[in-house]
């Protein structure tokens, strides 16, 4: 299936164009080929009247196209200055370096944005937003006349949200075409004057951004009216405790952190990109153990040291990178399902007993609707949603007393991001407790009972009942 | 502050140099016959081979890379141009034998190059394999015979010094070498800072898919390196030669720790994107002048490698921390930062 079919966008000066869709509709693909780093089977670029069948890194640069990447694509050992000028310098074929006399170009981008950057800082040390910053006036060195952005929000706090959108109006002044790539609904609407949807690979939409609102958009990009209503069974009040932690700190990382979590209770964990919540989760699963405070599962305290103590105490954890982390990919389906809870299909003498890890194959394989021709089907070959569920039967075999879910339905589709909610659940139905590790709003408003928002390492705030909706989180977790 | 800042240096060198400074202060008050003109002269002379060794490897390590390869290239260079001279039984002169020893150096080099470019192999594996390579390529083909004498204008370049001085307790040399060994050090310093490719080695080092990305010629810029770390080999291979005015086929090849220790002591990180000419000399000299000093106080030769050895593991060590402890303390001040931020929104 080809990633991208006849997808045509505009960009215009002065203009935000939002390109917006689900993860994997083909949005990163269209711009690796438009800064050159792919190339497409056919259609045509046009960079001011002048058409190429494609391009290549460098022409791109010296069309004015420039991409500013998630990730930045910054060097941390150098200092600002030399990050914003030298992409310039090599684009400018030059031999000969001088720190001394490109100092002024980046310090007059700096000042002509009004922006509070120390050029002689290393890039290494400066905070997200300003890494980002530091990325804009790269592109504005090299005489950018369209910038694309991929998820420029994803890591900044509201705050900086603000400023970059206010720096994104003055972009447009100077008559810069900007192109935002985003999944975030609000932003999108916040920013743009144009939009395009897509979907497995296709344009579905595009058009001015005031002809759509938020339910027209998820629509657009889903393909189908999404069912995102909170569906959360009523919690029995007595119901023993799962999971008691109070007080777990790791320097660096997060501090005093208690909660709480009854059996059958789904419980969110919610933060921006490195507010610690992924640190929590992993200190409890004893990757990198806390180095203050108590854990206590089902009433009995709990050392977790290691990753075996934190099994054995009855904690499963779902990494948020599962195909790294999680799954043995080469490896069939059923040897996956299996493979956490080895001890407990042992024969009498020791050995691994065929019938009972049978059994658990056939009950998980089936019961989690895994879309594959036979269990013997290496996991490499399956879909984002289906080696999700995967993941999921290898820790619900272990029958965990907690299981932990970082990001469950990152970079699955929405259909699969229903039944897999729907199927945890379930498994709470059952007397299992879970946390949901995400900082998607909708799926923790979906399915949490009560959700905590970490700041900063700190756990702000503690939202139930009807303080959970997509705006309250949204706004608690970046304020 | 910022003088402080500016003193210590961006890779610590000032920390090094006050550490050596220490060090020699140290060892002339427990022995008076460390602190004279003769011992800094054979130290300076002791350093000659291993500082033009450094600047190889600091630039190969700057790119994120090792080459463990360069004594065998040294010596596969120095000692084949000596055979080809004696066995043709001609001088081509001082120029002529650094050209071709240069010539067979970036050779071997670029090997190292292609394979690690072209194949987007791990280069300490590559570097440790040619090593060996080269190293019985040499004996096989180029031979293993000890050559007590040298060629003419080797011969007498081995006894050219730079001042000859007699002192009380005996004469002290500086050799010539030291010259050219400065213009070396100057040159790749000035390459480093201030042409684009010194700074394409550091951005390679910084962050290799940005530096793709940002248009640099990746592949061609890490064939370069390891050719000019051939090259610069195979000049200290020469210069090797001439200082232990005979051609040993089994010189230098088991050193390699040296060179690299005093490297990574000059602040060169491990992980590529940080290093500087300054910083490197003076792990060499550091390196040296511990070895010298341990001789003085009677340690047995033997202890010497354990010495670097232990050196390097501190070396890589106190990087290691120093990184970790800046990661927690940006931390830190990003957290009292936005603390400091909500209190004054809530404030107004």
């Amino acid at each position: 299936m080809p990633a991208l079919r006849d997808v045509s966008i505009d960009l215009i000066p002065g203009e935000v164009h939002c390109l917006a869709g689900e993860n994997g509709c083909g949005k990163s693909t269209l711009i690796k080929i438009i800064s050159g780093a792919e190339r497409p089977d056919s259609g045509e670029i046009i960079i001011d009247g002048v058409s190429f069948d494609h391009i290549n890194a460098h022409a791109a640069i010296q069309g004015g196209i420039q991409v500013i990447y998630q990730d930045f694509s910054l060097f941390p050992n150098l200092t600002v200055a030399e990050n914003i000028v030298l992409t310039a310098e090599v684009a400018g074929g030059r031999r000969l370096y001088s720190a001394r006399s490109v100092r002024p170009r980046a310090a007059a981008i700096i000042q002509e944005l009004d922006l509070d950057l120390d050029l002689d800082r290393e890039v290494g040390s400066l905070s997200v937003a300003d890494k980002q910053l530091t990325a804009i006036c790269r592109a504005l060195v090299n005489d950018a006349r369209a910038i694309i952005m991929d998820e420029p929000t994803t890591a900044l706090t509201h705050t900086e949200v603000s400023r970059l959108f206010a720096l994104v109006e003055r972009l447009r002044a100077r008559g810069v075409a900007l192109m935002f790539v985003s999944h975030k609904l609000e932003e999108v609407l916040a920013i743009s004057q144009r939009l395009t949807i897509m979907r497995s690979g296709q344009r579905v939409v595009s058009g001015p951004t005031s002809d759509f609102d938020q339910r027209s958009i998820s629509h657009h990009m889903t393909g189908r009216q999404v069912d995102e209503s909170r569906v959360v069974s009523e919690l029995d009040a007595s119901a023993p405790l799962a999971l008691e932690v109070s007080n777990l700190s790791l320097a660096g990382a997060f501090r005093d952190i208690s909660f709480q979590l009854r059996r059958g209770e789904i419980l969110g964990v919610t933060g921006l990109l490195g507010s610690g919540r992924t640190e929590i989760a992993e200190a409890l699963f004893g990757v990198t153990p806390a180095d203050a405070g108590e854990i206590r599962v089902g009433g009995e305290v709990a050392t977790i040291r290691t990753i075996q103590d934190a099994v054995r105490a009855g904690i499963g954890y779902v990494p948020e990178d599962r195909l790294s982390q999680g799954l043995f990919l080469n490896k069939s389906i059923a040897d996956n399902i299996v493979a956490a809870s080895l001890n407990s299909h042992r024969t009498r003498w020791g050995m691994l007993s065929r019938t009972a890890t049978a059994a658990t194959i056939k009950r998980f394989f089936t019961g989690l609707k895994i879309n594959a021709p036979h269990a013997e089907a290496p996991v490499r070959t399956l879909s984002g949603g289906n080696a999700q569920r995967v993941v999921l039967a290898k820790w619900l075999a272990t029958a965990p007393t907690v299981l932990m879910l970082n990001g469950p339905t990152v970079g699955v589709d929405i259909g699969s991001k229903e039944e897999i909610l729907e199927l945890l659940r379930g498994e709470a139905g059952t007397g299992m407790s879970v946390i949901i590790i995400s900082d998607d709003a909708p799926e923790l408003v979906a399915s949490c009972h009560r959700v905590l928002v970490i700041r900063n390492g700190r756990l702000t705030h503690v939202l139930d009942g009807d303080q959970i909706s997509v705006d309250t989180i949204q706004e608690r977790m970046s304020a | 502050m910022d003088l402080v800042r500016k003193l210590r240096g961006t890779n610590n060198e000032g920390v090094l140099a006050l550490v050596l400074l220490g060090l020699i202060v140290a060892m002339s008050i427990a022995n008076p016959t460390f602190f004279t003109l003769n011992t800094g002269f054979s130290i300076l002379r002791s350093s000659i081979v291993p500082v033009i060794f450094a600047l190889g490897v600091l630039i190969v390590v700057i790119t994120g890379g090792i080459d463990v390869s360069f004594a065998a290239i040294a010596i596969f260079a120095g000692y084949s141009t000596v055979t080809f001279c004696l066995s043709a039984g001609f001088d081509p002169g001082l120029p002529g034998i650094f050209l071709i020893a240069i010539a067979v150096g970036a050779a071997l080099g670029l090997i190292n190059g292609v394979v690690i470019a072209r194949f987007n192999l791990p280069t300490l594996i590559v570097t440790l394999g040619t090593q060996g390579i080269f190293f019985g390529a040499m004996y096989t083909y180029v031979g293993a015979t000890y050559y007590a004498d040298l060629p003419k204008s080797m011969a007498d370049l081995a006894t050219s010094n730079l001042f000859d001085i007699t002192t009380d307790i005996g004469r002290a040399y500086l050799h010539v070498l030291v010259v050219p060994v400065l213009v070396l050090c100057l040159a790749v310093g000035w390459m480093l800072k201030r042409t684009m490719f010194g700074r394409s080695l550091y951005a390679i080092g910084g962050d290799i898919e940005a530096a793709r990305r940002a248009g640099f010629q990746v592949k061609r810029t890490q064939i370069s390196v390891y050719m000019l770390v051939g090259a610069l080999a195979a000049i200290a291979g020469v210069i090797h030669i001439v200082l232990s005015r005979s051609a040993n086929p089994r010189d230098l090849v088991g050193g390699e720790l040296d060179i690299i220790a005093a490297v990574i002591l000059g602040g060169a990180a491990i992980f590529g994107g940080r290093g500087s000419v300054t910083g490197t000399v003076l792990g060499v000299l550091l390196v040296q002048v511990i070895k010298n000093s341990l001789l003085l106080v009677g340690v047995p030769s033997a202890w010497l490698r354990t010495a670097v050895g232990v050196l390097l593991v501190v070396g890589v060590g106190i990087q290691a921390i120093a990184a970790r402890r800046d990661a927690r303390r940006m931390r830190v001040i990003q957290d009292l930062d936005t603390e400091q931020k909500t209190e004054q929104e809530m404030a107004s």
